[in-house]
């Protein structure tokens, strides 16, 4: 197969990329619903606030911490592209983690100060924080996929997707809060899903659209035959997954409340689908036009070291990852650490 | 300022910043485990609620300690980016492994243990307890291993301009490692105890009597008082270590600038390096020789041994190494003499009842005493390894950015405003939460109607009826 798996300078930018893209995947799901949640903060009232933040508390942190992963390999196994892609990307990396530093802190001190005036403030730090976030990895995806150009056409499309992204992030959150929920709160969330999945809608159609038109590269490898026929299971298994989305939206919540886990099931599946399309795009760069996995890879030795510690250590992240949502799962309740 | 500048300072910024709270949680995650032990074996609900109380103040230094880290990891691409085009095949593996040993390990056994007391069985909560105290320490060890190779570097090949691992087992084990790493769990013991005792005394100060309090009061002064000999050893131990691979960094602290003998323990001097000699020295004759060399007339090397043909110096900046160092020095000495005197009246005289108010005040403000020596002993031993990034390897000029100065100017002030606001937030709540202990309130909340164990007991009012 193309002499991928003959020698381990091959073999491992393959397999690292996969690791990477994994990492990435599971960030954007397990980070996209506890920002999204952020996101939605504004429109709820103070004591669905509490519930709100208390449904993701015990996961946040476990969340954020696929980013680090997700960056480590891309410095670790890519360093040349690492040092490319984020001095390009300076100031929006920046406006990232001046969101992620507000909104991180707000879930600690929300809960410990004395004053409503005080919970407020930092309900806002939490919202603003979520928000610049989520719209500065947007804006990063749309000039990652522009190939890191700034120019006006590259900006506004950055800022496209930004909103998409965001927008994205909502409705995974309220899929999340429809789950982790009851009585109204729940009820509001089936409301922001339904809205965030014409967002959705818009936002596909719009960066689907986008992308070809504006990197002739991405068009072909989309619109050639035979890969078109492969491809076409994508888009047409997302437009599935929609179609039940919006209909598992309309019957929810039911009666005993068995079913509210399927919304944010069916978001998963369509944010990987999501993610093979984005992937499928960029192989074999890691700076889109400019720098191949081969070219960016770190020494094999080095690599294989990592990959030894990877096989053995995975496995029981997962596991124990696993085991938190397990004794968390069920509707979220009050936090208290007694 | 140029770019190098503004780059060094917003790293510097940064990693003091983070650095911060894992110097607490290191220690206080095993301080919480003790606590949590101590509950299991007697039964003794004061050690719960010392539990209780600090477990809070953990979660806090936690939450700063992540998102402060979060940022660190992106600084290495953003403004460093040399550093791992160079050593990236060292650095890389190392700090992989603290991610996938530590991180996660960390992150998500938090989530069990601070909110699943009443979800779990107890020795699972008490297993997730040594778990987050075990994560926060690997993750100390893999970056300090990381951090001391950049001091003395072995086990690689330079080619083609990059460094190559030939043995890990030299990489990890690098020379410097054990003295640096003792020192910092150490360091991180002492900020620990210094803490628990100074929140301890300022809820006595405020009339707090709850027993809980009694007890982190004395673990917090017997603690400081047993680590702080041990720190001193160490301390002497890792200088030494220094004086044989970075001399000149040793050079430095002692403001020496001619190798010879009878070097003076300088207690005063303003480095000059214009002059290259010290202005308004005071110093206690031979000290330096007999603390680096045994001996009076021990030769202790010199500054100007580290020149350049053409006249730059191959060494650090003086003054701010030279300064560093006798902050960390006295901030320790202050932290022996109030720790043994206040352990000797605990001992003499009995309970805490006993400590006199002034000895409370004197500890309340030491409660930060251990961010000031740990702070001025990175500051020692990091501007000491300059002109270097990596010790003879690669140097600080040649990996910073191309980044416009203004991004970066830009940053840095948004970062320093953020920093403070968040310090005094963090430093606020501290002795906020203290004030409501003392009041004896409590942030437990009922759990709610129709819901146990997380599990929905009576039909939802609102679901969507069947058609």
């Amino acid at each position: 197969m193309l002499g991928f798996f003959d020698t381990p300078e091959t073999t491992l930018p393959v397999i690292f990329a996969l690791l990477m893209g994994a990492s990435i995947l599971v960030y954007v799901i397990l980070d996209g619903f506890d920002l999204g949640v952020g996101v939605l903060i504004p429109f709820a009232e103070d004591t669905e606030k509490d519930r709100m933040i208390a449904s993701i508390g015990p996961f946040w942190d476990a969340n954020e911490t696929w980013l680090v992963l997700a960056i480590g390999l891309l410095l670790v196994a890519f360093p040349a592209a690492h040092g490319m892609i984020l001095t390009t990307l300076y100031l929006p990396v920046a406006v990232m983690l001046f969101g992620l530093i507000l909104r991180g802190v707000a879930f600690e001190f929300r809960g410990k100060t004395a004053t409503m005036r005080g919970k407020r403030q930092w309900n806002g730090s939490f919202f603003i924080g979520s928000l610049m976030a989520s719209l500065s990895q947007g804006y990063m995806l749309g000039l990652y996929v522009m190939g890191l150009e700034t120019t006006t056409m590259t900006i506004a499309f950055a800022m496209l997707t930004a909103l998409c992204l965001t927008g994205a992030y909502a409705f995974i959150g309220a899929t999340w809060l429809l789950m982790k929920t009851e009585d109204v709160l729940q009820l509001k969330s089936v409301r922001w899903a339904k809205l965030g999945l014409v967002g959705i809608i818009l936002g596909f159609a719009g960066i689907s659209a986008a992308t070809p038109l504006v990197s002739d590269r991405i068009f072909d490898k989309w619109f050639s035959l035979p890969e078109f026929a492969f491809l076409l299971p994508l888009p047409l298994l997302s437009m599935g997954l929609i179609v039940a989305l919006w209909v598992s939206l309309r019957h929810l919540p039911d009666a005993v409340d068995r079913w509210c886990w399927i919304p944010f099931a069916l978001t998963c599946v369509l944010f990987t689908l999501g993610f093979f399309g984005m992937a499928y795009s960029f192989y074999p760069y890691v700076v889109p036009d400019q720098m191949t996995i081969y070219e960016a890879a770190s020494a094999p030795e080095s690599l294989v070291i990592i990959l030894a510690g990877a096989c053995v250590v995975l496995p029981i992240i997962i596991a124990y990852s696993a085991l938190a949502f397990i004794i968390f799962r069920g509707k979220a309740t009050d936090l208290s650490y007694d | 300022m140029d770019e190098l500048i503004l780059s060094r300072i917003q790293f510097a910024a940064n990693i003091s910043f983070h650095i911060l709270f894992p110097t607490i949680t290191i220690a206080l995650g095993w301080v919480l485990l003790f606590f949590k032990l101590r509950f299991n074996r007697t039964g003794d609900e004061r050690w719960m609620a010392a539990y209780r109380f600090w477990v809070k103040v953990f979660a806090l230094s936690f939450g700063l300690g992540v998102v402060s880290g979060i940022t660190m990891s992106f600084q290495f691409g953003t403004n460093w980016p040399g550093f791992m085009e160079t050593v990236g095949n060292i650095a890389g593996p190392l700090l992989a492994y603290e991610i996938l040993t530590a991180f996660f390990l960390e992150a998500a056994f938090l989530g069990i243990m601070l909110f699943g007391f009443r979800r779990v069985p107890g020795w699972l909560h008490t297993t997730a307890t040594f778990l987050v105290a075990f994560g926060t320490s690997m993750s100390a060890f893999w970056i300090l291993v990381l951090n001391s190779w950049m001091h003395t570097p072995q086990g690689f090949e330079m080619i083609d301009g990059v460094a190559h691992a030939t043995d890990w087992w030299a990489i990890i084990f690098n020379p410097s490692l054990p003295y640096r790493l003792v020192h910092m769990m150490l360091a991180s013991g002492l900020t620990v105890a210094f803490l628990l005792a100074g929140v301890s005394a300022y809820r006595r100060l405020i009339g707090d009597r709850t027993p809980g309090v009694r007890l982190t009061l004395k673990t917090g002064v017997w603690l400081g008082a047993i680590l702080i000999p041990l720190q001193i050893l160490a301390g002497d131990m890792h200088g030494l270590n220094t004086l044989e691979h970075q001399p000149q960094k040793v050079a430095a602290m002692e403001g020496n600038w001619q190798t010879r003998g009878n070097v003076p323990l300088l207690l005063f001097a303003l480095p000059n390096e214009e002059t290259r000699s010290n202005d308004f020295e005071i110093g206690i004759p031979s000290g330096a020789s007999l603390i680096l060399k045994h001996k009076a007339d021990g030769v202790v090397p010199g500054l100007d041994d580290f020149v350049a043909e053409d006249g730059t110096p191959l060494h650090p900046p003086v003054s701010p190494v030279f300064w560093s160092f006798r902050v960390m020095v006295g901030t320790g000495m202050l932290m022996l003499l109030i720790s043994w005197y206040s352990a000797w009246r605990l001992w003499r005289r009995g309970g805490v009842e006993t400590l006199p108010k002034p000895l409370l005040v004197v500890l309340l403000g030491m409660t930060f005493s251990g961010w000031v020596a740990t702070l001025a002993g990175w500051y020692t031993t990091e501007i000491g390894r300059q002109p270097w990034l990596v010790h003879g390897v690669v140097s600080t000029k040649e990996a910073v950015a191309d980044v416009p100065a203004s991004y970066v100017a830009g940053t840095l002030t948004a970062y320093l405003v953020v920093y403070a606001v968040l310090l005094i937030a963090y430093i606020a709540t501290i002795f906020g939460l203290a004030r409501r202990a003392a009041k004896g309130e409590t942030v437990a909340d009922a759990p709610r109607a129709g819901i146990v164990g997380g599990k929905r007991t009576t039909p939802n009012p609102n679901a969507v009826p069947a058609e």
